[in-house]
């Protein structure tokens, strides 16, 4: 039975997709059979931030409706093998999702692989809750600003709520922190809550730092997750990433801001 | 400490960093308090609300129900406003 994990965050823009597409690609490189679903049904952008937009035929909505059959509905990966992207449906209402379809789908995705990312559309709607429901792991994204934590909070709410594990009293979900959009430089001017800080309010099993970085922009424009980007700071920093979710024991990188002259630590900036 | 590091550290201090953490602090605790309220709380409200109307004749917001969690223990406030003497029927 595959593990779901399940990448949510309740803010948008915070780089749940970026996470989604990033953390598939990390682990199916790894030699995990693994499938990311796009869950922001009415709104997808997972298939361009793949790299795959222009080969979807059938929909995750499809397959639920029984007008396509998985296997015609996922994308496999061209640059990894083992690697299927699931693409949301761009046209139905979220409805369409319903807890049977779902878990029958990742029940059916279960048989044939070992990681199913869920990328969860922002808020707390239906389409939020549905990305969660199954999940065995839950990657709470955060960017290191007030409304973002806030957010991510009230989302560990609902996880330990509202999902399978809770109703039926099994163990619950795995709650991960991953702080991305981290900038070193403002921290240290004391402009940006630390990692310290971050961590006193949310205290969560930390994956992950990914710095703000060029990188994830040049890679969505260029539709390649950015943890292929290994020579870039955010790319190093995904691997980890996945490299700890597998039980590694990889240090934290890229927390501290670049050394500086005499000139610059006496007149800042 | 050096002179310099004086005045990096007032820098940081002064940072809106530290009054994003303060605000987040109360905040989060806020959520939290009414996140781990019952859910049965509003029932129970206007079910005793509507016991004591049968007798006494106070008002729709007379009752107010208080939950509180402490470490080892979870305190439900009951305050009840009976109307004055002259209200009574």
């Amino acid at each position: 039975m595959a593990r779901v994990i399940v990448i949510t965050s309740g803010k948008g823009g915070v780089g749940k997709t970026t996470t989604a597409a990033a953390m598939a690609m990390g682990l199916a490189q790894r030699g995990n059979r693994t499938v990311v679903i796009d869950f922001d049904v009415g709104l997808r952008n997972l298939d361009l931030i793949m790299g795959c937009e222009r080969r979807v035929v059938y929909d995750f909505v499809n397959v639920i409706n029984g007008e396509a059959n998985l296997n015609q509905a996922l994308i496999r990966d061209k640059r990894c093998d083992g690697l299927y992207v699931l693409p949301a449906s761009q046209t139905r209402d979220k409805d369409a999702l319903t807890v049977e379809g779902v878990g029958q789908v990742l029940e059916d995705l279960g048989k044939s692989h070992d990681y199913i990312v869920c990328d969860s559309p922002a808020g707390i709607e239906h389409g939020a809750t549905m990305a969660m429901y199954f999940a065995d792991d839950a990657v709470v994204v955060t960017n290191p600003e007030v409304s973002s934590v806030r957010d991510s909070d009230r989302m560990l709410g609902i996880l330990s709520s509202k999902s399978r594990r809770a109703e039926s009293n099994e163990e619950p979900i795995r709650e991960h922190l991953l702080l991305t959009r981290y900038s070193p430089e403002r921290v240290a001017r004391g402009e940006m809550l630390s990692l310290e800080d971050v961590q006193e309010i949310l205290s969560l099993n930390l994956l992950g730092v990914i710095p703000e970085s060029q990188a994830v922009l040049n890679a969505s424009n260029a539709g390649v997750p950015v943890i292929l980007s290994s020579d870039s700071d955010a790319g190093q920093a995904y691997g980890d990433m996945v490299s700890r979710f597998l039980g590694e024991d990889v240090p934290m990188r890229f927390l501290e801001a670049g050394k500086k002259g005499l000139f610059s630590r006496i007149f800042g900036g | 400490m050096g002179l310099l590091d004086y005045f990096r550290n007032s820098g940081r201090n002064r940072g809106s960093a530290s009054v994003a953490k303060e605000r987040l602090q109360i905040l989060v605790a806020h959520d939290r308090a009414a996140r781990d309220r019952p859910s049965y709380l509003p029932k129970l409200q206007q079910e005793i609300l509507a016991v004591i109307r049968k007798y006494v004749d106070v008002d729709m917001n007379a009752v107010s129900v208080n939950y509180e969690q402490e470490d080892s223990q979870e305190i439900l406030e009951l305050n009840i406003v009976l109307p004055d003497a002259a209200g009574r029927t």
